[in-house]
């Protein structure tokens, strides 16, 4: 502090000029903006005002040409029949029910195993990371050749086991389920380092002391380590939720919503009334459901870690 | 305590690194695979011979060059705008004092939860109107600041001692002057942690620019390649050579930096 103070002291002269208080404010303010200005005018220029607006366009009939046509709520209304709507729902809740605990599953199980102190540790970890840093485009087209049913490596597995053939994607009930493995493939990476991030923050103290009480491994685990990661899988849980819900990206590269509608999600929805069909006020609406219903469940599960006591916000 | 020679860890670590890195493995062989060794029945693991059939065909029949050097501009442009404007802001609400600096921050911080999907219609027309649909600035220009970059560098900041600062400012150095020849060097991993989270979203996205470009020679390599994928779906060495020219420059970078990459990872994970 006392170095602070001095600072001022010294500077003082050189702010001499400067006649009232109120005008060395307005240029701090300007120096201030000048600096969060620019970054701050884009986030918000490309993020508030065009949410505000796409809430407005939610409340319109409007192709992006022709003037638009108030209609009040209706978009909302038409939603709760829209029967593909309601399948886009369903297929997008399948995935994250899937989706979110293996995720999390996978994620800490992995990371528990790398953080033993074994050989070859490095390439396990290099291993299941570098899907990650892999597009969805590549992911899929990748997956798309791997799953193939004629020339797919799955299936030659599949016949060296001596197992039946399958479609995997172009299997309308196999097809979710597949991308979700997939999306699995791609992701857990994130998770593994997560929650070795969070064993590392463990103290060993800790560890040790339960284990000089006789607590056995899986003790340990049950009641040092997974109260420990708590606040972790709450991060995790919310996060992996939000990705699950607005799938997109591996629908579009692999089986683009078929076969028969089976893998359209909600976002692929937003997408194809949008910009396949110009529905730019329909498309709007399911959006901000979409957003909503994300909210809930966001608030949902911080208010359901409350109550299970986990501080992790 | 009895010490097994081999851990029963690798029984399940191995069986799952080889499938997270097989796939990867035979994108990179079937890319480099003659046509007959793919599609004989039943499919070839390692290629019979290694050829560049697959590289060859996808330059001459796409402009997967030209959308490989678009998507190049693209990054380079976003990682480059954040580094300093993100930083520049970050430090601003760090340690500036100014009118509405609370009211900034907090409006930042309330944009991480609005979902990318509920931009795209009115981004679109917005972007139409301004005349930026059909170029490069429409794939760049969402990518040029971002809240997560400012809500990084500002946690940075504060972390840092405020004493050089002072010192450097009784020196006679301007606020800029400070921010840029002190406060920046220091700021290394953090800009590192940008960069990484910056060149990953930029360059691996696909939904936008499938939505504000459709001029084929302003596509990005996920989007030349995704479009790609529905015309020439039974030419997998072609494919598969796209995918590595797509994946490849990532792969590297990851491999290169790879505690920057998990460092991003972690600050998403436990902080964002």
């Amino acid at each position: 502090m006392s170095v602070l103070f001095a600072g001022r002291r010294q500077a003082a002269p050189a702010h001499a000029a400067v006649p009232s208080g109120r005008l060395r404010w307005l240029r701090r303010s300007l120096v201030g903006w000048g600096f969060a200005g620019p970054a701050t005018a884009l986030v918000v220029g490309l993020s508030i005002f065009p949410a505000v607006w796409a809430f407005l366009i939610s409340l319109q009939k409007w192709n992006g040409i022709a003037p638009a046509k108030p209609i009040g709520w209706l978009n909302y209304q038409l939603m709760a029949e829209d029967p593909d709507l309601l399948a886009a729902v369903r297929h997008t809740l399948v995935f994250t029910v899937l989706f979110v605990p293996a995720s999390i599953f996978l994620g800490m199980l992995v990371a528990v195993a790398l953080n033993r102190p074994i050989k070859l540790v490095g390439f396990y970890r290099t291993c299941i990371f570098i899907p990650f840093v892999a597009s969805a485009a590549a992911t899929g087209i990748l997956a798309s050749f791997v799953f193939n049913p004629q020339y797919g490596a799955a299936n030659s597995v599949l016949r060296t086991l001596g197992l039946p053939q399958q479609q995997f994607l172009e299997s309308q009930w196999q097809a979710l389920p597949v991308i979700c493995l997939i999306a699995l493939w791609g992701q857990v990476g994130f998770t593994v380092v997560v929650y070795l991030a969070a064993l590392q923050d463990i103290p060993k103290d800790v560890v040790e002391a339960a284990r000089m009480d006789g607590a056995n491994r899986w003790q340990v685990f049950r009641h040092v380590t997974l109260p420990a990661l708590g606040p972790v899988t709450v991060f995790t849980s919310i996060w992996q939720t939000i990705t699950a819900l607005q799938l997109f990206d591996l629908v579009f590269t692999t089986t683009r919503g078929g076969p028969l509608g089976a893998t359209q999600t909600i976002v692929y929805y937003v997408y194809t009334q949008a910009f396949k069909l110009t529905k730019f006020g329909y498309g709007s609406a399911v959006a901000y459901g979409l957003f909503a219903a994300t909210m809930l469940i966001t608030v949902g599960m911080i208010i359901y870690s409350r109550r299970s006591r986990i501080e992790a916000f | 305590m009895r010490r097994l020679p081999f851990s029963p860890w690798h029984l399940l670590l191995m069986p799952l690194a080889l499938l997270f890195a097989l796939p990867l493995v035979q994108m990179v062989l079937t890319a480099f695979m003659p046509d007959g060794d793919i599609n004989r029945f039943p499919p070839r693991f390692i290629p019979t011979r290694l050829q560049l059939d697959g590289f060859i065909g996808l330059f001459t029949q796409s402009q997967a060059l030209r959308w490989l050097a678009n998507t190049v501009v693209v990054a380079a442009i976003a990682v480059l705008a954040q580094l300093v404007l993100c930083s520049m802001a970050g430090y601003g609400f760090a340690r500036l004092k100014f009118f509405g600096r609370t009211a900034g921050f907090l409006m930042i911080l309330a944009t991480i939860m609005i979902p990318t999907q509920l931009l795209m219609i009115p981004t679109y027309v917005m972007f139409s109107r301004l005349g930026l649909i059909d170029t490069l600035a429409a794939a760049f220009v969402p990518w040029l600041a971002s809240a997560f970059g400012i809500f990084l560098m500002r946690q940075f900041f504060l972390s840092l001692p405020a004493e050089l600062e002072d010192a450097a400012r009784i020196d006679g150095c301007s606020t800029f002057g400070v921010f840029w020849r002190v406060v920046l060097p220091l700021a290394r991993p953090a800009l590192a942690t940008l960069t990484v989270f910056t060149l990953l979203g930029s360059w691996n996205d696909l939904i936008w620019p499938l939505v504000a470009i459709s001029d084929e020679s302003l596509y990005t390599i996920q989007l030349g390649l995704a479009n790609f994928q529905g015309t020439r779906h039974t030419q997998w060495s072609l494919l598969m050579a796209g995918n590595v020219v797509a994946t490849l420059p990532l792969i590297i970078a990851f491999v290169l930096a790879q505690r920057q990459f998990v460092a991003t990872m972690t600050f998403s994970g436990l902080k964002g």
